[in-house]
């Protein structure tokens, strides 16, 4: 039954991309990067382990191997074997910017797929599926997101977790106190300082600032969730051929179970450039993503 | 490619629905114009002894001044304030006790008054110095040769000209502060660029959030320099070259 | 605290390289800058009133907006204007290095026209009445007598601005154009130790500039005009 429908959406996809014989039949990025003889790819600098710079400064992680088969399939469709593959490092808050003032054509990092979002951008599909919860100190004998009521919580300032935050206060009843760091690393630091009495974000993140610091040991992720969302690599809006490819390549990776080595390989063995392990192993949601492909928002 | 610009996005409610995104704008107004005024204060009041003693003739007082000034304008401001923010207080565990017990955005706010306002005072130290210098020496002996002793001299000789000729670049040191402030946002102070980015963050309509934050220090900056404008205007001594070129 | 300095070790070539574009942004915005800001503070002290009318505004607009979003406009919006001006159906690429260099030199050029202003009027009227006298015209009375007088005057000022405008440069991570803090931060960010990375950069800001205005005074002591 599961094989079946992943034939299916496969060849549903197959079936949507009809590969135009001559360049002026294409439109948006791919007329774009049949005419500059290039294709550039926006990238994180510090997202690990989906997209971030190793000791040579290259970009690697789960995303990037996934948008190196997006390139590819771009290479056979366009029959530019020698296309070029230029990267830009791209933050949170300039992405979208970027991609919509043509700099990027793909993003490929660790950005949340949703409704409001889909307004300015498309999205490929769901590569990953993450729980926003909270990161502890072991010691601190919280066990719940409900014994956080009365203490202070650190997140990073401009994610969603913000917002969704808020909501749980006002459902659950609790009150917590929110600091904000600037990035990750900076909401962990304050979390093992003992400024926060946990440091709320999505589980993957957390895992990745447990793995990378002193001593893993001593931390805990609480396991429940504020919310699923889903992670996608980003494209420009309203450009169907492209869009097309982009579904249909991912497709191929997941239905030829080529994704399940991609994932071993970055979230259950040690990574550049520490060696360390994110020993994550994929939860049924991320498992049904690969199953049925699809480019749902949350929302 | 197109842009979907929405100006009425300034009257959505937050994802957490406790307020519209035109209030939390005026909310970081209120941060930067309060941590303005404040490091302001200091950065004057330390800048000016600090920059008066490195004038005068003793080693020691120029010395100490002049380790100030080396000390907090050679580092970036934005790793200053990440060392006050996260490196002091592990060093100065009284300190520390007070963080971990005080309002986080207390802590913020006067870790952003103390950096900007110390960070500044050494570039105001460097002007008022400049300043007092730029003076022919002939001011300070004729004060002498009438009598007066070197605070004296200092108080209705030196400073009084040299303050005057300091105001255009302290104009410029105000007007560097309250954007300096913005910087503020790396340790988590909620002030205006910090919103702006929220609101581009969650909306993801980032032209027009920085729009309106600049239009807001557009304004903020205009009316701090006209004020300084007008102290200039006033205090100008006739005989030295006056602004606009007659 | 416990630290862990071998990261800085790691990732000494990454720091480099970021460290060789902060020097590098630092000089060209500092001579592009004092250019530009020399002829501002001519044209903001010029009799034509629309001149000096048009120069105060400009200087005014630059010193209003903080750096970081004076950046932001010039990464996002360049492209989209030029696309507009040239009709071309793409915006042109426009990269975040050669973005910082231009809003560098016109962001400083404001700030070096009000140091150059106040050096200009702290030279005594009489000198360029006795310049005018003696025959020199406009040009040669600013280019004889008061600008090199107003720059070994402000040289200090002139200086501390360099100074801080290298600083400034780290605000270019906003654009992620890697320069030294921005190399730094993300090593710091992806390995988790954002603090050794923090002191590590303060140290070496410091030493620089200090080192810089160590030489800076006793070069000022050679040239000083005694009055």
């Amino acid at each position: 039954m599961m094989k079946l429908t992943r034939v299916a959406v496969a060849l549903a996809a197959g079936l949507a991309v009809s590969v135009p014989a001559l360049a002026q039949d294409l439109t948006g990025t791919l007329k774009k990067i049949k005419e500059t003889g290039a294709i550039t790819i926006g990238h994180r600098e510090s997202s690990i382990p989906f997209s971030y710079l190793d000791d040579k400064q290259q970009p690697i992680g789960y995303a990037m191997d996934l948008c190196m088969k997006i390139v590819d399939a771009v290479k056979a469709d366009l029959k530019m074997p020698n296309l070029k593959v230029n990267l830009q490092p791209v933050t949170s808050a300039n992405r979208i910017p970027l991609m919509q003032n043509g700099t990027i054509d793909l993003e490929c990092g660790s950005t949340t797929n949703s409704v409001e979002r889909q307004k300015q951008v498309s999205f490929g599909p769901t590569y990953f599926v993450i729980n926003v919860t909270g990161a502890v100190k072991k010691n601190s004998g919280i066990k719940s997101l409900a014994d956080l009521n009365g203490k202070t919580i650190s997140t990073t300032a401009g994610t969603t977790s913000v917002p969704l935050l808020k909501k749980f206060e006002k459902t659950a009843h609790v009150d917590v106190k929110e600091i904000y760091g600037k990035d990750h690393a900076e909401s962990f630091l304050l979390l093992s300082q003992d400024r926060a009495a946990a440091f709320i974000m999505d589980d993957i993140l957390l895992a990745g600032q447990i793995a990378n610091s002193g001593n893993p040991g001593d931390y805990m992720i609480i396991p429940e969730s504020l919310r699923q969302e889903p992670y996608s690599m980003m494209l420009r809006k309203d450009d169907p051929q492209f869009k097309a490819l982009v579904d249909k390549a991912i497709a191929a990776v997941y239905k030829s179970g080529e994704i399940d080595k991609i994932y071993a390989k970055w979230f259950m063995s040690p990574i550049p450039p520490k060696g360390v392990n994110m020993n994550f192993p994929a939860t049924p949601a991320i498992k049904e993503a690969f199953a049925n492909p699809n480019d749902k928002g949350v929302q | 490619m197109a842009y979907n610009f929405d100006w009425g996005v300034f009257f959505q409610e937050l994802p957490g629905g406790e307020a519209e995104y035109w209030q939390i704008l005026l909310d970081g107004v209120g941060w930067t114009l309060a941590v303005s005024a404040l490091a302001w204060i200091i950065a004057l009041a330390v800048g000016s002894i600090v920059g008066t003693i490195r004038t005068t003739d003793h080693p020691w007082l120029v010395r100490l001044g002049n380790a100030w000034v080396e000390l907090f304008r050679n580092v970036p401001l934005i790793v200053q304030l990440f060392l006050w923010y996260f490196v002091v207080p592990e060093v100065i565990p009284p300190l520390k006790r007070w963080v971990v017990a005080s309002d986080p955005s207390t802590v913020q706010f006067l870790m952003a008054v103390v950096g900007l306002g110390l960070f500044t005072s050494a570039r105001v130290a460097e002007q008022v110095r400049a300043g007092i210098q730029s003076l022919p020496r002939g001011q300070r002996f004729a004060a002498m040769a009438v009598g007066l002793d070197t605070v004296q001299t200092y108080r209705h000789v030196l400073l009084p000209m040299a303050f005057r000729i300091v105001i255009p670049p302290l104009t410029s040191e105000t007007m560097n502060l309250i954007k300096n402030s913005s910087v503020a946002l790396t340790i988590g102070l909620a002030e205006l660029t910090f919103r702006a980015r929220e609101m581009g963050e969650y909306t993801f309509h980032f032209f027009e959030a920085f729009t309106a934050a600049t239009l807001i220090y557009v304004a903020i900056s205009m009316t701090a320099n006209r004020v300084m404008a007008f102290v200039e205007k006033k205090v100008a001594v006739p005989g030295y070259i006056a602004g606009g070129g007659k | 605290m416990t630290f862990d300095f071998d990261v800085i070790q790691r990732s000494l070539p990454y720091l480099w390289k970021g460290f060789q574009y902060t020097v590098e942004l630092t000089v060209i915005a500092a001579a592009g800058g004092i250019f530009f800001g020399t002829l501002l503070a001519l044209a903001r002290l010029s009799s034509t009133k629309w001149l000096s009318l048009a120069a105060s505004g400009y200087v005014n607009l630059m010193r209003s907006i903080p750096l970081v979003l004076v950046i932001f406009w010039f990464f996002f919006l360049v492209p989209l204007i030029a696309q507009s001006l040239t009709g071309a159906e793409r915006p042109p690429q426009i990269g975040a290095e050669r973005t910082a260099i231009i809003t560098f030199i016109m962001f400083e050029a404001a700030y070096f026209c009000e140091i150059m202003r106040a050096g200009i009027q702290s030279i005594p009227k009489g000198q360029v009445y006795a310049a005018y006298a003696l025959g020199l015209s406009y040009g040669q009375a600013m280019r004889l007598v008061v600008l090199p007088q107003a720059f070994r005057n402000m040289i200090p000022v002139l200086l501390t601005q360099i100074i801080i405008l290298f600083q400034d440069t780290s605000l270019t991570y906003v654009i992620s154009a890697t320069d030294f803090l921005g190399a730094a931060s993300k090593i710091g960010q992806r390995d988790g130790r954002l603090v050794e990375m923090y002191v590590f950069v303060a140290v070496v800001y410091f030493v620089i500039s200090s080192t810089l205005s160590f030489l800076v005074k006793r070069l000022q002591k050679k040239i000083a005009v005694i009055r």
